[in-house]
């Protein structure tokens, strides 16, 4: 199989507005005639779907939440990167383009990655437009901060709740046109397969979650935006219903699985606290600006934090990284917690976590300051550990939080299979091996505001308006297999829960393809995923019936395809023999324990091909080339 | 810690509904309560029973999925919290705790613990929102909106859209969540073209869904795991009374 990027030709700053007009356009009248399903209502399905509904078309957005509010984009805290340049301070499109690739360690696509810096300011003038209300000055215009891995003050927030705020900003203009009856919503229904006919693709299999009824739905093109797969190590920041089947299922059916194995793994989260836990809890990473980061210098060290003098105390990223301190990026952030911890200088009752020092600047700023930068996530942290973090240092250590592969798509964000688009954190495109801070929001809007009206238009008028009729032979085939397999889940009737799986999968992905990989460990998660999906596949219960409300049974279909996935990730980092960003192949580093990329090797795009179960996927390369940012070996010194 | 739990089970939302006993053994104080709940439900799987059914997604506060009457309270006894904010370490051991979901008429069971707040979307349908087109917006720094007042904003915008203002009421009113989205918007010079008509249309749409009127009880403002305050229903009534004597 070919990979064709599809990356227009030119200057990489003339690519998107040659790229735009060279679309095809729809005309106004026959827009009505054409039928387009969203799947996902976090920032990139919701701004795509109000978007394509305002242009004209009919479309139908499906979510699992009881409402497109509750999607998961709203617990992003820290804020959403532009490249407005409001202060002053060197920022351009061009500097956020070079950091984000820079940022990504050079795994990502460089026309994507422009067109993202170049689209950045807009979002911002759009979600102004729509009533999002962000952090102003006294003068009452925009405020900003900084963030990891930059070194210009380019991100907007709002509170610690930008998130929130942008999708609530994106839900709005997306229950408008639900009021006005131009997207039909689905929610408490949830994608289980897509629908091909003539080799594209044209509609879904959803589950009702309400009833369990199973239907199809047919248009002309589907969209998916169902965000990552970070709790395929169940354990991690996402919200508990965040799952991979509808990536998964299409990755069944065709479409190439990018950079599997590029996780994000974020290093201010709440360290765990017991057995009993069932996710993890985010802290934003803006508290890194004023928080001081550091372990006792003293291994098994036992006073308390505040009796631990200065010159006890190890701050490694300010000792380690003197020019971005505590602000390096994330990866880099995350990896020398573990190696403290590891070291056996890790903090607190269970000795997991590493400290996040707010005294200085509580004495350099004052306590009211702080507390109106933070205050709520100051809170937040009180609430989860019982500790006051104004009189004690929080505890940090690093979590499962994003993942930047994802469905292959090409500069389009089609995948491969045509008609089958891929938005949002669901696709792999824009963040290489890592994702700068403050850059998922930024692609997520990017993709669904201002990308995909253009090319999803394109690909419409391309196709043409003819109907594909849903009693159509493929959608019955599908939609037998799809009550196949949840009457097969319900049939097992075994003896072990679905969560006890879940947590074992959780564990060897942990160990094994977390922050840290090698050789060895790698090829002995992809003996025991197999053997444990066996396992799940004999000896899982679950109670209840399909045709009735079943929260187990939602679970257990999830978590057979992170079986799947789990597998496919270890084969990705296994075959990477170098290391990038979140990906740290401890073969492969520099004399300082750096990460140690290998261009000659692996400057491309691993893109997998499911071959079958339990059979070895097929790997296809898009080669990477960097015109504008010329490759070097990160440095944070 | 053990305790003893009463939790409503209703096997839908035509079914007759319940409180059923159950005992929660052994149960650390740093759990959070859906934790909690997570492993009554292990426990009643390992034994073949099915799960009581509740909401919960993010557990961090922020999704709004969460929210149940926690001995009468929605919430639970935590101020300005969710229901997935709540540490067992408030509980001590032996204690009884009775366990209902929200009770509205505009918020029917959908099962045990799960209601639907479908009626909350189709109040935002009608005027929750401002009108811009993706396109072209003026520039984000065209219009500045005083510090002030962009703090009010996003003090209203902070609703998480749980329901628990409802569920407080003795009225089952949705004045608070309504309020919460007028005044966010009605306080930012873009909101100010749709204003007269969202509050109206949002009202409107509040009474057809069979929620009740406002009588002040301010039970709404208590229970607010986002702690919004009250002071924006006398904003949105300003404003109604202004737009109605407007529409004439």
């Amino acid at each position: 199989m070919e990979l064709d990027s599809k990356v227009p030709s030119g200057p990489i700053q003339e690519k998107w507005s040659k790229h735009k007009f060279d679309s095809k356009l729809v005309n106004p009248a026959n827009k009505r005639k054409y039928e387009v399903i969203v799947v996902g209502s976090g920032l990139a399905g919701a701004s795509a779907a109000a978007s394509l509904a305002e242009l004209g078309y009919n479309v139908k957005c499906f979510c699992y939440q009881d409402s497109a509010r509750r999607a998961h984009s709203i617990a992003a805290q820290g804020g959403i990167n532009a490249a407005k340049n409001y202060q002053n301070d060197g920022d351009s499109v061009w500097r956020l383009f070079y950091d984000t690739v820079k940022g990504g360690d050079y795994r990502s696509r460089e026309a994507n990655v422009y067109r993202l810096a170049e689209l950045s300011g807009n979002i911002i003038d759009q979600c102004v437009a729509q009533g999002v209300p962000f952090a102003r000055e006294y003068g009452g215009l925009l405020d900003n901060r900084s963030f990891g891995g930059a070194q210009v003050s380019r991100t907007f927030y709002a509170r610690g709740q930008t998130g929130q705020q942008l999708l609530l900003g994106a839900y709005q203009v997306l229950i408008k046109q639900v009021g006005i009856g131009t997207v039909k919503m689905f929610p408490r229904s949830e994608m289980l397969d897509v629908v091909l006919v003539d080799g594209q693709a044209r509609g879904i299999v959803v589950r009702d979650m309400v009833t369990g009824k199973i239907s199809s739905h047919a248009a002309h093109a589907v969209v998916v935006a169902t965000g990552g797969y970070s709790n395929v190590y169940f354990f991690s920041t996402n919200a508990k219903g965040c799952n991979t089947t509808a990536i998964w299922r299409a990755h069944r059916r065709g479409a190439l699985f990018a950079n599997p194995c590029f996780t994000q793994i974020h290093p201010t989260c709440i360290p765990r606290a017991g057995e009993f836990q069932s996710k993890l809890t985010l802290m934003s990473e803006s508290l890194r600006n004023d928080g001081r980061i550091w372990v006792p210098q003293k291994q098994g060290e036992t006073r308390r934090a505040k009796d631990i003098p200065e010159t006890e105390r190890d701050y490694y990223l300010e000792r380690l990284y003197p020019s971005f301190g505590n602000l390096t990026p994330r990866d880099i952030a995350s990896r020398r917690a573990k190696e403290a911890v590891d070291d056996g200088r890790g903090v607190g009752e269970l000795r997991n976590g590493v400290y996040l020092d707010f005294r200085d600047s509580i004495q350099r700023v004052g306590q009211p300051v702080i507390e109106e930068r933070y205050g709520n996530l100051f809170e937040m942290y009180e609430r989860i550990t019982g500790e006051n973090p104004y009189e004690v240092p929080m505890r940090i250590y690093p979590a499962p939080h994003y993942t930047m592969g994802g469905l292959w798509v090409d500069y389009n964000l089609e995948s491969t299979i045509p008609g089958l688009f891929v938005i949002g954190e669901a696709n792999f495109s824009d963040h290489g091996a890592n994702r700068l801070g403050a850059s998922a929001l930024m692609q997520g809007l990017a993709d669904g505001y201002f990308v995909l009206p253009y090319t999803l238009s394109d690909y419409l008028a391309r196709v043409g308006p003819a109907k594909t009729d849903p009693g159509h032979a493929a959608f019955g085939e599908v939609e037998r297999e799809v009550s196949h397999r949840m009457s097969r889940l319900i049939g097992i009737n075994g003896n072990r829960t679905v969560d006890s799986f879940h947590r074992e999968l959780g564990q060897i992905m942990w160990d094994r393809c977390g922050m840290a990989r090698n050789r060895e460990g790698l090829q002995q998660a992809l003996t025991h995923i197999p053997e444990l999906r066996e396992q799940f596949w004999k000896d899982v219960r679950v109670t209840g019936r399909g045709e009735d409300f079943n929260q187990s049974l939602e679970k257990a279909g999830r978590l057979a395809d992170f079986l799947e996935l789990g597998e496919l990730m270890c084969h990705d980092a296994l075959q990477r023999e170098e290391s990038c960003g979140g990906h740290f192949r401890e073969e492969s580093r520099t004399p300082e324990g750096e990460a140690k990329r290998n261009d000659d090797d692996f400057a491309y795009v691993s893109a997998w091909e499911f071959t079958g179960v339990g059979s070895a996927p097929r790997l296809h390369k898009e080669p990477l080339e960097f015109e504008n940012v010329p490759l070097s070996q990160r440095s944070y010194k | 810690m053990d305790l003893v739990l009463h939790i409503w089970c209703q096997a839908s939302a035509t079914a007759k509904g319940s409180f059923v006993r159950y005992e929660a053994k052994d149960i650390n104080e740093h759990a959070s309560f859906l934790e909690m709940l997570d492993i009554v439900n292990e426990r009643l799987m390992e034994g073949g029973e099915e799960p009581i059914a509740f909401e919960h997604d993010c557990r961090e506060g922020i999704c709004g999925s969460c929210g149940v009457v926690i001995g009468g309270t929605p919430h639970g006894p935590q101020h300005g919290a969710a229901t997935c904010q709540l540490h067992m370490r408030h509980y001590k051991q032996g204690d009884e705790i009775w366990i209902e979901p929200w009770r509205a008429k505009a918020f029917p069971v959908i099962k045990d613990l799960v209601v639907d707040r479908g009626a909350l979307d189709r109040i935002m349908q009608v005027g929750g929102y401002i009108s811009a087109r993706t396109g072209s917006p003026p520039d984000a720094n065209a219009i500045p909106i005083k510090k002030v007042h962009a703090d009010l904003a996003m003090d209203a915008a902070a609703c998480i859209g749980c329901g628990a203002c409802v569920a407080a009421c003795p009225n089952a009113s949705a004045m608070l969540f309504v309020s919460a989205k007028v005044s966010h918007l009605g306080l930012l010079p873009q909101g100010q073209p749709e204003r007269r008509e969202r509050v109206l249309n949002m009202v409107a749409q509040m009474d057809a869904e069979g929620f009740g009127g406002c009588t002040n009880h301010a039970e709404c403002q208590a229970a607010c795991p986002k702690e919004i305050s009250i002071d924006f229903i006398a904003r949105l009534n300003r404003d109604l009374f202004g737009a109605t004597l407007a529409a004439g």
